[in-house]
């Protein structure tokens, strides 16, 4: 039996490397950790970068690990082992570094949220106190954090807890943060005027119920929250945003008020003003009011037509075919290309045919696929 | 505290001309040498605010009630001896001799106050310390400080932010420093605490945190006590050895605040080197003398460190020859290397660790190669083997090993990153810069505490392990384990062969980490260590020691450097 060494003699023809050749005077570097710059013309003083800042302190590095972990655990759904991971890492809350201590809280927040959320142990009582933590953390956070509490809150169904909470942080004030936090505010006092309107609804199914001297006294606080929500929602709605539903609670309180001149005007500012982004559901409730006050059928065409422009497809364009009688001008307004609206004046539906097809086939491929069956019992 | 209320009385007693006074119950002040008492009494605090109080303030100090309590006055080096005295009671409950802490440590701290002019001489830097007498030796007779020097003077103006700038004394230097720091409004729990941290003064030795471990493994080293410098390192990581939030065993009334959070906070686990560095500089400036020699049968001698970190890399004990060889060419056995000596400050300062580890892989290097080729092939040489011949003692396969080890090793290493992200740096005693921070961290804390708590009871009853007991060994590897994991009984029959009366390998060819050492004081090192230039197994070695080691692979690396370099020295020079 051969030895080892012989077969290797025998296998390897090659010779390996003997000595690895390191020229001491090359590589100059007072800080090995960064390679240096390899440039033969360079002096040697500026052959090497320099680290800028303040060296990280182990206790900043050992709390980039931990969120590390921690996101790991978080993406794998390991909560309690997040759990473990973030009652170490909140000692980062007490950081030397100031910029680190500023930053903390929102990784801490969303954290904890996170984990709280979908903890098998975690109740509604554990997020509540870590929010009520959360908030007495720094004032430049709390509107944010009542805010999102109060998400956290509704989506679980506590309408009452959140709204005690709305009311809580609409009172808040603290200075010049309150103006800082102003956007907050706003949206604060939305949602407590949603609330509002929630509890006006109830009160009102709760009138219709009831009869006698009840019914006055719930007609009070029905009043009261309709006051309320009014102002609110009125405030809201005015800021250019998509506010659907505020708009539509709005609309709802007015319309039992019966105060239309007011809902007329919001609905038109809400669908026409250019400030506010376009939203094909702002002409959709215009819509639908204007059809409930029995407009005449030129204003409702006019509508449905701004809303024909934003999006063709919609199931309203089949009001179009009741609307209109002539079966002509409902292709023209339904299948008029959008690009060469101002070209060509379209009197032959064959020709529209031709002319549809070189433009983009969305309007009608969406329209007729979606809508072909009914479409075509309607008109034809 | 009598000393405090009467220092600033520096008139001289009528009838005797001594500046020596002393408090009566009473409050009243009476000179000590004759006994006479004075009109003049210890200022009481008053909520009433006289006009005049600039006058009394001048002499007294104007002693505005402080948000923060006072306390005691207390210095730097008091603090240290607290710190050290506990790291030393550690080392006494792991099994260090009972001699290291009341001789060896408190005579080499005595030493360096001495040294430092902060005591135990006849002008101090600063006041004697009180606190001196806690230690358990029965102290030595305190020279009597000088009541006003000069130094003494600044550092307490310095360190009070509160003191008005016109002082008595007279010293203009000392108003002219006071009045900078009163703008500055920092000020610290400790006397001396600003004035610690200023530019040492050349040929001082400025006490600090890593300090202390460099004080314990002087005395450690002084007993030659089985503890090396990484051993102890790791200890103080683990928290057996009392190192972060030491200050904790401060009394309640050292206030820690301002300056010395500087000092004492740490932020960051001690470096080997640093620490080496330390000591090395420590006990040259303490102008030790030789110390007691390094024999063969101190563990501290790289034969018999070699064994300990044979068996706990799971090497083959028939390693240990060639180690002994090894140690035995380079003739670093030798008391004389091997042995601390601050008189002679060229000769290197061992460290025997990564000495002992560095050994081990020139020996591997020497039989096995390590150059990604010749070791796996010997490997599947020695599995054949072991394979056909059950029986009879199985030859070293460095494949088997590797796999074993890297397993192992990597577990640990993971167990290790997830135990240093876990680790708590803040303790129940929180430190502040100013009073005007201190409510603001106080309520972080609580806050913190909370939220851990809460986030505690999430974590499941996995809660905080049981902390292990301290052991130098960190991989065990049992013979009795018949998933043959043990590899210390197997032979490395196959790569050597004889030659005359000993063994020698068959293998004739080496490779060097190095042809030339870099100039020390260009690049700071002596070798620089670039992963991406060295085999794969070689790699895996440096990693395996330096995880064992807690150590940079390219400190095991610099000193495989060395060692070669001495080992070659005579081929080398003939090229």
């Amino acid at each position: 039996m051969d030895s080892f060494v012989e077969q290797l003699k025998r296998g390897t023809e090659e010779e390996f490397t003997e000595e690895s050749v390191w020229d001491g005077s090359a590589v100059n570097t007072t800080s090995s950790s960064l390679p240096a710059i390899y440039l033969p013309l360079l002096p040697r003083n500026l052959r090497h970068p320099t680290t800028r800042g303040r060296k990280a302190t182990e206790f900043q590095e050992t709390k980039k690990a931990c969120l590390n972990y921690i996101q790991d655990a978080l993406l794998q759904h390991q909560w309690q082992r997040a759990a473990e991971f973030m009652t170490n890492y909140l000692e980062t809350l007490e950081n030397t570094s100031a910029e680190k201590r500023m930053a903390a809280p929102e990784v801490i927040w969303r954290i904890g949220t996170e984990i709280l959320c979908h903890h098998s142990k975690s109740s509604i009582e554990e997020f509540n106190y870590f929010a009520e933590q959360m908030k007495n953390l720094g004032v430049k956070r709390y509107l944010k954090v009542c805010l999102e509490h109060v998400f956290h809150l509704l989506c679980n169904g506590l309408i009452d807890e959140a709204y005690q909470n709305l009311s809580l942080a609409e009172g808040w004030r603290y200075g010049e943060q309150t103006t800082a936090q102003d956007k907050e505010l706003k949206l604060i006092q939305a949602y407590k005027g949603l609330l509002d309107y929630y509890n006006w609804t109830k009160k009102r199914t709760a009138m219709l119920e009831l009869d006698g001297n009840f019914a006055d006294s719930v007609e009070q606080e029905m009043h009261s929250f309709f006051r309320q929500a009014a102002v609110n929602l009125r405030e809201i709605i005015k800021i250019p945003g998509v506010w659907d539903p505020f708009v539509k609670s709005y609309v709802d309180l007015l319309e039992f008020y019966e105060d239309y001149d007011e809902v007329r005007q919001v609905l038109s500012e809400y669908a026409y003003n250019s400030k506010f982004p376009p939203n094909p559901n702002a002409h959709v409730y215009y819509y639908q009011f204007l059809k409930r006050q029995g407009e005449s059928k030129k204003t409702l065409m006019s509508v449905l037509k701004i809303l024909h422009e934003i999006v063709p497809s919609h199931e309203l364009m089949l009001d179009i075919c009741q609307l209109q009688k002539s079966k002509l001008q409902i292709l023209q307004i339904c299948f008029t290309p959008r690009l060469h609206s101002q070209e060509g004046k379209i009197s032959d539906s064959e020709e529209i045919c031709e002319e549809t097809q070189l433009c983009p086939f969305e309007s009608i491929w969406c329209f007729g696929f979606l809508h072909a069956s009914l479409m075509f019992t309607r008109c034809l | 505290m009598e000393e405090e209320d009467t220092r600033d009385y520096s008139e001289p007693c009528v009838q005797c001309s001594v500046v020596n006074w002393g408090l009566t119950d009473e409050g009243r002040f009476y000179c000590k040498s004759c006994h006479n008492v004075i009109e003049r009494t210890k200022e009481v605090l008053t909520s009433d605010v006289v006009p005049n109080t600039k006058i009394q303030s001048i002499s007294r100090g104007f002693r505005k009630r402080k948000k923060i309590d006072k306390g005691w006055e207390w210095y730097v080096c008091e603090g240290f001896q607290y710190i050290l005295k506990k790291q030393a009671e550690a080392l006494q409950t792991l099994g260090v001799c009972p001699k290291m802490k009341d001789e060896i440590l408190c005579n080499f701290w005595r030493l360096y106050l001495q040294k430092s002019r902060q005591a135990y001489c006849t002008t101090p830097a600063s006041y004697a310390s009180k606190a001196l007498s806690i230690s358990d030796v029965s102290t030595d007779v305190e020279t009597e400080p000088e009541r006003i020097s000069i130094h003494g003077l600044s550092s307490f103006s310095e360190s009070d932010g509160d003191l008005q700038t016109e002082s008595s004394f007279g010293h203009v230097s000392s108003i002219g420093k006071a009045s900078a720091r009163e703008t500055t409004s920092v000020c610290s729990g400790s006397v001396d605490g600003d004035s610690y941290l200023l530019k040492r003064k050349k040929g001082n030795l400025r006490m600090s945190m890593p300090m202390t471990l460099s004080f314990c493994y002087i005395a450690l080293l002084w007993l030659r006590e089985p503890v090396t410098l990484s051993d102890l390192l790791r200890f103080v990581i683990d928290g057996h050895i009392p190192y972060l939030n030491a200050f904790q065993c401060f009394p309640e009334e050292m206030k820690l605040y301002g300056a010395d959070l500087k000092i004492f906070r740490v932020e960051s686990w001690p470096v080997y080197e640093d620490v080496h560095n330390k000591m090395s500089e420590l006990s040259a400036f303490l102008d030790l003398p030789c110390f007691p020699a390094i024999t063969d049968s101190c563990f501290l001698h790289p034969n018999i460190l070699c064994i300990k970190y044979l068996m706990e890399a799971n090497l083959p004990d028939e390693l240990h020859n060639w180690t002994c060889r090894v140690v035995k060419k380079i003739n670093f056995g030798e008391a004389d290397f091997l042995t601390l000596d601050p008189v002679n400050k060229s000769a290197r300062k061992v460290k025997y660790d990564v000495l002992a580890v560095a050994i081990i892989i020139v020996v591997l290097k020497l039989l096995f190669i390590l150059d990604d080729q010749y070791e796996w092939l010997y490997a599947n040489f020695a599995g054949k083997r072991n394979q056909k011949n059950k029986e009879g003692c199985l030859w070293f396969d460095f494949k088997k090993w590797y796999k074993v080890i890297k397993k192992s090793v990597d577990v640990e290493q993971k167990k290790l990153d997830e135990e240093r992200a876990r680790c708590l740096w803040k303790c129940e005693k929180p430190l502040f810069y100013s009073s005007k921070e201190k409510s603001v961290v106080l309520k972080k804390r609580q806050m913190v505490v909370n939220l851990q708590r809460q986030f505690g009871t999430l974590s499941g009853s996995m809660q905080v392990a049981e902390k292990q007991s301290p052991s130098s060994f960190q991989l065990n590897w049992a013979e009795e384990n018949t998933d043959g994991n043990c590899f210390h009984g197997h032979i490395l029959e196959g790569i050597l062969q004889e030659k005359g009366n000993s063994l020698t390998t068959m293998n004739t060819k080496y490779w060097l980490c190095s042809v030339k050492l870099c100039n020390e004081k260009i690049c700071g090192q002596l070798t620089h260590y670039k992963e991406s230039d060295f085999p794969q197994s070689y790699q895996f070695v440096l990693n395996l020691f330096s995880f064992l080691l807690r150590v940079p692979a390219s400190l095991i690396h610099e000193e495989v450097c060395l060692i070669e370099h001495k080992l070659f020295k005579t081929k080398r020079h003939r090229k």
